[in-house]
C-alpha cells in the first residue's frame, strides 16, 4: 500500500443534472443546467430558485419497506451506494463485513420526514407519530442503512461540517483504510430537504439568490454574483486500499487530504484555506506546481469569492491554474458537493477534460476559470476544495 | 474536562450526584408532558446569564450548543490554554445526534402556526434558524469560542456520537493533524417531538409515578431509559505536548473501537458480536488484556434488548473474567443523553479513576436473573482504578468502546 493514498474504485452520482453518471457527466461537460424554478411552492417564498433531481422514483430501486421507513435523502443515498458497489465490482460475499464501513456526511438530515410527523405530533398528538420517526430523520441515518443494506460491519462513521463535510467524509474514509481499520469503505455525502419547511431553512441562510431566472442564479467568481442556488443530490464512492487494486482499476486515487476552520467572520483571512490546501499536498507529497486543476467551492457570493480566489491566486499565482467551477449547474448540494465534485475531478482526470462553470460568461477575479465550454488538456492530478458555512474549510488531492 | 449533566451545574457537582448514587430524573418541565407515555426526563436547570453566556449567545444558540460553549470555556481554562498555542494546531470534535433539535421544533410550532400550515410562513422565521438546521453550528461556536483554526467538526453517529467525537479526536492528534484537540460531546433534547419518537418504540421509561427511580438498568423490573440533555468537553492533547505545558493530566485515551451492527436501525443482535468486536477492537488498541480492566462503564440504557445485548458482549469479550469486573449504568442517575452521554460517561470514568471510586448502577434492586454480572447496584464502591471500559451502543447500530487509563507524571 502506497503511504499517502488509497484507490476510488467504484463512483455514483445522483444530482440535479443526472439521474446516472453518465447522464451527469455528459450533461456537466455540455455546461447544462439542472437549475430551476422550485414548483411546488406557487411562488410563495422569497426565493425560488433549486437545483432539483426531476425523476427519482425510488420505487423504481428499493423494496417498499424501505421507503416507508426513509426520508427522500436516504432513498438517494442508498441507491446511490448500491450503484457505487457494482460499479467498483467488489463481491461483498468475498469480504469480511468487519473490513468494510461506511462514512457519509449529512448536513440537514431526513427534513422532510420530520416535517411530516412534527406536524402529526401539533395536530393529532403523539399515537400519530412514526416508529420510524426516531432514526428516519438523524444524521446518522445514511450511514445506518446502507451499512445494513450491505452488512458492512466496520467502523461506521458520519461528519458534518456543513458543505466541507463531503470531503471530510472521503478524508475520513481514506484515514480509515490507511491506518489499517478496514480495506474497504462506502464513502460520500447525500443531501435533500425541499419541503417547504426545509426551504425556508435554506432560505434563513441569507445568502440565497433573489433571481427568479435559472440562468441568473448561481453565478461564481461572476462579476454578477448574487449569492447561490441549493441542490439536493450527492455522491457515493467506493475507496479500497491500494494492494488491493489491480492495476488499470478504478478512477485514481486520494493521495492528500487536510480539514481546517476559519473563526474569524471575513472570507479575506485566506489563512486556514490556504493551509489546508499546502497541508494536503504536502500530505501527497506534491507541490503547487504538480495541480493540474482545482475544483472550487464557489462560493456565489462576491466576498466569498473573492476569499477563495485570493487564496488561490496567493498559492498558484494569480491566474496560475485552471479553476472548475461545475456546481453552478447543479446548486450548491451541502455534504453533497464535496463527493460529487470528487467524482466529478475523477472523470475528468480519466477524460483529460474540464468541465466549464455552468451559466458564468467571465471573471474579474485573479483566476483561470473555465468558462462556458469545457477545456480540453492533459490532467494528473486535482485539487478539490469545499467550505462550509460558518468557517470549514477541506482540501482533498487526486491523482489519476 | 467540564461536564454540564442532569442534576448539577458543573463537573464537581456532577461526580457528587453520581458518586452518592442520587437521580437527577424527573418530571419533564421543558413542556408539558401529559399527553406522553414517557413523562420523565434528565433536565439541567441550566440559565444561560448565571453560566456566563451574553445575552446574544442565549438568543442566538440552541441549548445544545449553549451546553457545549459553556462546557468548552471552562474546559479550556481547567486546561491552561493561551495564546502560546497556534491556531492551526488546535481543533474541535463535537459529538451530537439530534442537532437543534429544540430549536428546530419551537421555530417550527411558530412557523407552521401549531402544524396548522404545510407550507410554513417565512414572515415568521428566526434569523438563526439556518444554524439550526445545520448542525455544523454546534462546532463552529465552540471553534469561534476558542480561535481555533484546525480540524473542526460534528461527529454524528447517533448515541455512540459521545465516544466516537472523542475517538476521532485523538486520532487526528496520533496522525499529526492537530496538537491539541478541544472535544466532546452535547444533546439537548427533551422537545416533544423527540419524546414522542421514542415513545412510539417504547424506548423510554412510562414510570412517570416514580421518577427518580424510573430508569433502572440490569433491574429485571427495567422498561427503557430517560431521556436527557447534557455535555461534557475534554482538552486532548498528545502526553508529552500535555507534559511539557507541565499542566496536571487527567487520564489518557488508550484505545478505541467502533463497529455498525448492520442488522437493524433499533434492534439489536442477540449475540452482541458487533459489541464485542468493539470492545476488542478498543482493548487491542490500548494493548492491554480484558483481566486488566478494573471497572466498565456500560451503556446500560435499561431497555430490556440493550442490557441482555450487553451482558452478553462483555461475557464474549472479557471471558471468565467478566463475572469478577464491576460494571456500573450512570444513566441510571443522568439518563440518557443521546450523542452526549458517551462523553459524559468518559469524564465520569476519568473522575472514577481520580477519586478510586465506582459510581453505582442506582435503582437496581431486583437484579434480572439474566444480568448476572456484578452491576455495583446502588451504592458507589471504591477500589484501586487504573485502567477502565466504557461501552456504548446507539440506533443506526453503531457500537463503540474507549479504553480509559490513569496516567503516572
Amino acid at each position: 500500500m502506497s503511504p499517502t493514498g488509497c484507490a476510488v474504485t467504484g463512483i455514483d452520482v445522483i444530482a440535479p443534472t443526472g439521474l446516472t453518471l453518465d447522464e451527469y457527466w455528459g450533461r456537466t461537460c455540455r455546461g447544462e443546467s439542472g437549475i430551476r424554478v422550485i414548483d411546488d411552492f406557487d411562488g410563495r417564498y422569497h426565493n425560488a430558485l433549486a437545483g432539483v433531481i426531476p425523476d427519482f422514483v425510488a420505487q423504481k430501486h428499493l423494496p417498499g419497506r424501505l421507503i416507508t421507513q426513509t426520508d427522500r435523502v436516504t432513498q438517494l443515498a442508498l441507491v446511490a451506494a448500491d450503484r457505487a458497489l457494482i460499479d467498483s465490482g467488489v463481491d461483498l460475499d468475498q469480504r469480511d463485513p468487519y473490513d468494510c464501513a461506511v462514512v457519509t456526511s449529512n448536513a440537514t438530515g431526513g427534513f422532510e420526514f420530520s416535517h411530516r410527523e412534527m406536524q402529526r405530533l401539533w395536530t393529532q398528538g403523539r399515537e400519530s407519530v412514526s416508529v420510524y420517526q426516531c432514526f428516519a430523520w438523524f444524521y446518522a441515518v445514511n450511514t445506518g442503512q446502507i451499512s445494513i443494506r450491505h452488512r458492512l460491519r466496520g467502523p461506521g462513521s458520519v461528519l458534518v461540517a456543513e458543505q466541507a463535510g463531503g470531503l471530510d467524509a472521503l478524508g475520513h474514509a481514506r484515514r480509515n483504510i490507511r491506518r489499517g481499520r478496514c480495506s474497504m469503505v462506502v464513502a460520500g455525502g447525500m443531501e435533500s430537504s425541499f419541503d417547504p419547511w426545509g426551504w425556508v431553512s435554506h432560505q434563513a441562510s441569507g445568502n440565497l439568490t433573489p433571481a427568479r431566472d435559472p440562468v441568473e442564479g448561481y453565478l461564481p467568481f461572476s462579476p454578477a454574483a448574487n449569492g447561490y442556488v441549493p441542490g439536493e443530490g450527492g455522491a457515493m464512492l467506493i475507496l479500497e486500499a491500494d494492494d488491493a487494486v489491480e492495476p488499470g482499476r478504478g478512477y485514481g486515487h486520494i493521495v492528500g487530504y487536510a480539514s481546517g476552520f476559519n473563526p474569524r467572520n471575513d472570507p479575506a483571512y485566506t489563512r486556514p484555506l490556504r493551509r489546508v490546501i499546502e497541508a494536503a499536498l504536502a500530505e501527497a507529497e506534491l507541490s503547487a506546481t504538480d495541480v493540474d486543476v482545482v475544483f472550487a467551492d464557489a462560493a456565489g457570493t462576491r466576498a466569498d469569492d473573492a476569499g477563495e480566489a485570493l487564496a488561490l491566486a496567493e498559492t498558484f499565482g494569480p491566474y496560475g491554474i485552471p479553476v472548475a467551477a461545475p456546481k453552478s449547474g447543479t446548486g450548491r448540494l451541502m455534504a453533497g458537493a464535496g463527493a460529487v465534485d470528487i467524482v466529478c475531478a475523477l472523470l475528468a482526470l480519466r477524460d483529460n477534460v474540464i468541465p466549464p462553470a455552468v451559466h458564468v460568461q467571465s471573471t474579474d477575479l485573479p483566476i483561470d476559470l473555465v468558462c462556458e465550454t469545457a477545456r480540453k488538456t492533459p490532467l494528473n492530478t486535482a485539487l478539490v476544495l469545499a467550505r462550509g458555512a460558518g468557517g470549514f474549510v477541506s482540501a482533498l488531492v487526486l491523482r489519476k | 474536562m467540564s461536564v454540564l449533566a442532569p442534576g448539577s451545574l458543573d463537573t464537581d457537582g456532577f461526580w457528587g450526584m453520581i458518586s452518592e448514587g442520587r437521580t437527577a430524573i424527573r418530571r419533564i418541565s421543558a413542556f408539558d408532558p401529559s399527553q406522553f407515555r414517557s413523562q420523565v426526563a434528565g433536565e439541567i436547570d441550566f440559565d444561560p446569564a448565571a453560566m456566563g453566556l451574553s445575552h446574544r449567545e442565549a438568543r442566538r444558540l440552541d441549548r445544545a450548543s449553549m451546553l457545549a460553549v459553556v462546557c468548552a470555556r471552562r474546559a479550556v481554562e481547567q486546561a491552561g490554554l493561551d495564546h502560546s498555542l497556534d491556531p492551526a494546531r488546535l481543533g474541535v470534535s463535537v459529538g451530537n445526534a439530534v442537532g437543534s433539535a429544540t430549536s428546530i421544533e419551537q421555530e417550527y410550532v411558530v412557523l407552521s402556526d401549531g402544524g396548522a400550515e404545510w407550507f410554513v410562513d417565512q414572515t415568521y422565521q428566526s434569523p438563526h434558524l439556518f444554524d439550526y438546521f445545520t448542525p455544523g453550528s454546534i462546532a463552529r461556536e465552540v471553534a469561534q469560542t476558542v480561535g481555533a483554526e484546525g480540524p473542526v467538526g460534528v461527529v454524528s453517529a447517533g448515541c455512540t456520537s459521545g465516544i466516537d467525537s472523542l475517538g476521532h479526536a485523538a486520532t487526528l492528534i496520533a496522525e499529526g493533524s492537530a496538537d491539541v484537540m478541544l472535544a466532546g460531546a452535547t444533546d439537548a433534547p427533551v422537545t416533544p417531538i423527540a419524546v414522542a419518537c421514542f415513545d412510539a418504540i417504547r424506548a423510554t421509561t412510562p414510570n412517570n409515578d416514580d421518577p427518580a427511580g424510573a430508569a433502572r438498568p440490569f433491574d429485571r423490573r427495567r422498561n427503557g431509559f430517560a431521556i436527557a440533555e447534557g455535555a461534557a468537553m475534554l482538552v486532548l492533547e498528545d502526553l508529552e505536548h500535555a507534559r511539557e505545558r507541565g499542566i496536571p493530566v487527567l487520564g489518557e485515551i488508550a484505545g478505541y473501537g467502533t463497529t455498525c451492527n448492520a442488522y437493524h436501525m433499533t434492534g439489536l443482535t442477540a449475540e452482541g458480536d458487533e459489541m464485542t468486536r468493539a470492545i476488542d477492537q478498543a482493548l487491542a488498541e490500548a494493548r492491554v488484556s480484558a483481566e486488566s480492566i478494573d471497572y466498565v462503564n456500560a451503556h446500560g440504557s435499561g431497555t430490556r434488548q440493550n442490557d441482555l445485548h450487553e451482558t452478553s458482549a462483555i461475557k464474549r469479550s472479557l471471558g471468565q473474567y467478566a463475572y469478577q469486573v464491576p460494571i456500573s449504568s450512570i444513566k441510571s442517575m443522568v439518563g440518557h443523553s443521546l450523542g452526549a452521554i458517551g462523553s459524559i460517561e468518559v469524564a465520569a470514568c476519568l473522575l472514577a479513576l481520580q477519586h478510586s471510586l465506582i459510581p453505582p448502577t442506582a435503582n437496581l434492586k431486583e437484579p434480572d436473573p439474566k444480568c448476572d454480572l456484578d452491576y455495583v447496584p446502588l451504592a458507589a464502591r471504591e477500589a484501586a482504578l487504573r485502567t477502565v471500559l466504557t461501552i456504548g451502543s446507539g440506533f443506526g447500530g453503531f457500537q463503540s468502546a474507549m479504553v480509559l487509563r490513569k496516567v503516572d507524571l
